[in-house]
């Protein structure tokens, strides 16, 4: 296995490679250098020398890709692609546009992410099992029709709805929780009940019908009509044997996003103003700060790439009959 | 139950209890600690960029910066129009003015005789800044932090994480290190390049710092006060002079502004001793004033928090105001000490809809009216003034509304072979344009009434606008019933008639007339404003056509002249007309000089009304040529003139003191809150609902109960 994890790594570099090269072209089709510093000087009495002063003391000076005007190897490490991306591969993401330590507030900004991403996984996982599974175990009856019916309603309806109805319900109708906002701590508790709540009944109508068609398929086959004619319940057999061995397309589906969780989510961060890796990003393509920008992409890169080989490990686990070579 | 179970109940129980024991409400996003607490709270939805005073330009720094950092001058808070009053200042200054050979000019010298103008300004003595670790010192009367490595921030992540503090009293050396700062290479002033212009030997200055820091490529800090600068002189401890080349009235409202706020240079040094940076402890991140607040907490993500200086000087609200102001009780805390609030919460609030609803439940104690909820928050009556509805009556929430020092145009580029030039036919192409494009329905539609179509460039409020028949656009209106009118339509139709399109159609070629609107707005949510522009050129027969890009490109377009017609505005930097005009200043043409003109409007004459006008004093003779000016920007028609947004602001019961002022950015030590009355309305409006709580799990087990009645029978049923 180890062999396995070595090589999924070594692909992986290129990968990043790839993904660092298109993030940095489609930024400077985009944008400009000169456009960067306009941004960021503001928009009055900005003058060339300002501008040009800006992007000196940044390295925005520099060619894109290519210097001519360099030395032998220095044609290509003497350029804005070259100085800005060699320092991710060793997690060095350098300072934003503005100053500051990116690595420092990515280090601040996960943990608003985690509060809202972990318990929105944990108790959404617990949620659309037991939804799925109820549906499976009452499968055909009035209950199972009508919570399809309501779950294909639910995911119909925009995510925004969810995130805008959520607050305008529980945080100004009924007032059990703030509408927006974050503390540290355990203060942070009633700013996170909202959004998980909100994060967790957006996803129910897709989630259920997922889990649901997958105990449905596990429950139509043979050892499901073994395990009956031994004369076990419904309940032992859906909890004992259905569910255990529906976990694999379960794993394929979490532990994927296992590492992502970090990233946070642009939209929920942003209505509830939740200072998490989200919002951080949003904010950076909006002020066009290139620095935090691509070391955003890079690291939701690396932790996608940590995740699918996350996923391959955990298939051994639940199936022993899988072996990663 | 499991044991497990038991706790968790209890906990949880305890928990909600002890919320109801604080009697806060439980979607209250502050501390129940805090409820009764002398706190105003507001929000911000941007994070602020630069908190270094040399550096910020924008009006969501200002907010924070203007309460920490005191310039000489400030604006009166309540008077109108606009008037600079000292603020450390001792009084405000009067340039004098010397000629070539150095003779002192008597009175207001015509600006062809003045080579230099020198002003000089005296600060209050005893004034402390704010507690800081840079003035912190050790038994031996040495400074504490000045001398700092890496190894020594090895615990310190934030400005709070520095145990001692100290102070010291502000210098008029503060002020001439920070003017010298605004030549620094690495700090990228915005204002760098224009005060160039006028404080003596200031470019010069940057060049010399340049060569400096070139020298001396591993430090980081340069002692200003090792380098002189010609265009300021330190008299005494309390006493400097700045020395403009030029005659530049409007120079005193730049001392207004924090770009002039003083700079300790221990903070300087301070700040840039190896390894701050690296743990983002910065000027930029946090700053160091004398002002009647300091900023304790700089969580831009998240929250900022200013709280009262205790080193602050004193200051006390002001006995004088406009006649209104007596009678709506702006004049009640006349004479008091400021600032009234102890503590101020910023928190991020990126979303309207969040926002205002968190207003409406007292957790703002002001708020902004997006269109989202303009509805539910004013109605117009049958006099078409605002008013508040009924539901923000109940709640005793306030209205304010004042037209801004702002105007948002649309622009032609008169470098463009059509719609551009001198020539009469684009002349009048420009002033029937000027006539069909109706701005108050766009203020209408588009702006929910909250605006005032503009007669020339200066705004209301400034000095140079006229009101009434007097100050009307005399190519677009004609007065009738006391208020402007537009002009019929068929008069722009006859102006295309004289201009050659009949109809809108070239009378040579008879090809319809095709221009663009170049924009960087894109979008579902821009559509409707274009269709309507559209509508308003196609009244000429025009076929407009709308270039929208992206903003970059857009800013590309403009610095190249490329564009046809554009929108834009300007929001005053002070209260001048002189920071209007000079938008239509030939010299500042944005193609040929990189100025603010973005219409590349050239007209002699304008130029040279501009010139006189600029340094001169507010004078009748002033309002003449200012006059003169107006007269044929309006007749050139370079702009059609848009409109002046008028602000709308919504204020609770409890805050006091609430006047919009336009120009001054350190109002909030005028600001009173009752936070007993707030925390009242609080409780009533936010009593926790439960009952659909209750019900919805209720419904739930019975939707449940029959299936697991037929499933339990099912699992019970014997087969036989």
């Amino acid at each position: 296995m180890m062999s396995y994890i070595l090589r999924r790594i070594a692909y992986a570099i290129p990968i990043l490679i790839g993904v660092n090269v298109i993030t940095f072209v489609l930024f400077f089709v985009v944008n400009t250098p000169d456009d960067m510093a306009r941004m960021h000087l503001g928009m009055k009495h900005v003058t060339d020398t300002a501008i040009e002063k800006w992007k000196q003391d940044r390295g925005y000076d520099k060619p894109v890709l290519w210097n001519h005007d360099a030395k032998s190897l220095e044609k290509i490490t003497n350029t804005i692609f070259y100085e800005n991306s060699v320092k991710l591969f060793v997690f060095d993401f350098g300072r934003s546009d503005d100053g500051r330590d990116i690595s420092y507030d990515i280090s601040q900004r996960m943990w608003p992410s985690l509060a809202i991403s972990v318990p929105s996984l944990l108790i959404g996982l617990l949620t659309y099992i037991t939804f799925g599974l109820t549906l499976a175990f009452f499968r055909g009856s009035y209950v199972d029709v009508s919570g399809v019916v309501l779950c294909v309603i639910m995911m119909s309806i925009s995510g925004l709805f969810y995130i805008i109805g959520g607050q305008y319900l529980i945080g100004k109708a009924l007032h059990l929780v703030p509408i927006s906002g974050y503390d540290t701590g355990f203060n942070a508790i009633k700013f996170i009940i909202l959004p998980v709540l909100v994060g967790l009944v957006g996803a129910i109508g897709s989630s259920t019908r997922w889990y649901r068609t997958i105990f449905l398929e596990e429950m139509g086959k043979d050892y499901v009509r073994t395990a009956r004619a031994k004369g076990l319940s419904e309940v032992q057999v859906l909890y004992r044997h259905v569910f255990m061995n529906g976990l694999i397309p379960i794993l394929t589906g979490v532990v994927v996003i296992l590492p992502s969780l970090f990233m946070g989510s642009l939209i929920t961060e942003s209505f509830f103003a939740i200072p998490g890796l989200g919002s951080y990003t949003i904010d950076a393509i909006n002020s066009q700060d290139f620095a935090i920008v691509r070391s955003m992409v890079f690291l939701g890169s690396v932790l996608y790439i940590i995740g699918l080989i996350l996923t391959d490990i955990s298939y051994t686990i639940a199936d022993p009959r899988v072996r990663l070579n | 139950m499991s044991d497990s179970g038991k706790t968790f109940i209890g906990v949880l129980c305890a928990l909600l209890l002890c919320s109801a024991c604080e009697k806060s409400p439980w979607n209250n996003p502050y501390p129940a600690s805090e409820s009764n607490l002398n706190i105003y709270y507001d929000l911000f939805s941007e994070r602020p960029k630069h908190l270094d005073p040399v550096s910020s330009y924008s009006a969501n720094e200002y907010v924070f910066l203007g309460q920490i950092y005191e310039p000489p001058l400030q604006y009166h808070f309540l008077k109108r129009p606009y008037e600079l009053i000292p603020l450390t200042a001792t009084k405000v200054p009067e340039p004098i003015y010397y000629d070539k050979e150095g003779n002192k000019l008597e009175g207001d010298a015509p600006p062809e005789m003045v080579d230099k103008a020198v002003y000089r300004i005296s600060i209050k003595p005893g004034i402390l800044y704010q507690p800081h670790p840079a003035f912190a010192r050790d038994i031996n009367n040495k400074y504490f932090y000045h001398n700092l490595g890496r190894p020594d921030l090895e615990n310190i992540h934030t400005l709070a994480d520095f145990k001692l503090v100290g102070t010291r009293e502000l210098t008029a050396n503060d002020y001439i290190y920070q003017i010298k700062r605004m030549a620094h290479p690495k700090v990228h002033s915005p204002i760098a390049g224009l005060m160039g212009k006028y404080i003596l030997g200031l470019n010069d200055y940057a060049k010399q710092l340049s060569e400096v820091i070139k020298d001396n490529a591993n430090s980081d800090y340069i002692n200003l006060n090792d380098y002189d600068l010609p265009g300021v002189k330190l008299i005494d401890d309390y006493t400097f002079e700045i020395t403009l080349t030029q005659k530049y009235p409007q120079f005193r409202y730049w001392l207004s502004m924090s770009f002039f706020a003083p700079m300790p240079w221990e903070a300087d040094y301070f700040y840039s001793q190896p390894g701050m940076s690296e743990k983002n402890i910065t000027l930029d991140w946090y700053p160091v004033g004398t002002g009647p607040f300091m900023l304790t907490e700089n969580n831009p993500n998240r929250r900022m928090v200013l709280e009262r200086n205790p080193n602050f000087h004193g200051e006390t609200y002001p006995e004088e105001g406009e006649p209104e102001d007596y009678a709506s009780g702006l004049l009640e805390d006349a004479g008091k000490a400021l600032p009234f609030i102890d503590k101020a919460v910023y928190s991020l609030e990126k979303e309207s809809i969040p926002a205002w609803n968190k207003f409406l439940q007292g957790y703002y104690d002001t708020s902004g009216i997006v269109s989202d909820s303009f509805d539910q928050a004013v109605t117009f009556n049958a006099q078409g003034d605002a008013e508040l509805t009924g539901e923000m009556q109940e709640k005793g929430i306030h209205l304010l509304s004042a037209v801004t020092t702002s105007t948002y145009y649309m622009g032609f580029n008169m470098a463009d072979d059509v719609i551009g030039g001198n020539s009469e036919r684009a002349r009048l192409l420009r002033q029937a344009i000027s006539i069909a494009v109706d701005y108050e329905e766009y203020i209408s539609i588009f702006a929910n009434g909250r605006g005032m179509p503009a007669q020339g460039p200066i705004p209301p409020g400034i000095f140079g606008n006229l009101e009434g028949d007097a100050g009307i656009n005399p190519y677009v209106y004609r007065w009738q019933n006391n208020k402007p009118v537009r002009l019929p339509i068929e008069r722009a139709k006859e102006l295309m008639i004289q201009a050659g399109y009949p109809n809108g159609r070239d009378k040579d070629s008879g090809q319809q007339l095709v221009l663009n609107l170049d924009t960087p707005a894109a979008g579902p949510g821009s559509k409707s404003g274009f269709d309507w522009f559209r509508k308003q050129f196609a009244k000429l027969g025009i076929n407009l056509i709308v270039r929208a890009t992206d903003y970059n490109r857009f800013q590309e377009k403009m610095n190249k002249g490329t564009e046809q017609i554009y929108q834009w505005g300007w929001n005053a930097d002070y209260p001048d007309p002189e920071n209007f005009f000079f938008l239509l200043y030939g010299p500042n043409a944005k193609v040929d000089h990189h100025g603010e003109n973005a219409s590349n409007y050239k007209n002699k004459k304008f130029d040279s009304l501009f010139n006189q006008m600029k340094s001169m004093d507010n004078s009748p003779e002033r309002q003449k040529i200012i006059n003169q000016m107006v007269d044929i920007v309006r007749k050139d028609a370079p702009w059609l003139w848009g409109y002046h947004p008028v602000g709308f602001s919504l204020t609770h019961a409890w805050y006091k003191n609430a006047k919009p002022n336009l120009m001054a950015n350190n109002t909030l030590k005028y600001k009173r809150i009752d936070p007993v009355l707030r925390n009242q309305k609080r409780l009533e409006w936010n009593q926790p609902v439960w009952w659909p709580i209750a019900l919805g799990i209720v419904l739930f087990v019975l939707i449940l109960l029959p299936a697991i009645v037929s499933y339990r029978r099912k699992e019970t049923k014997s087969i036989l």
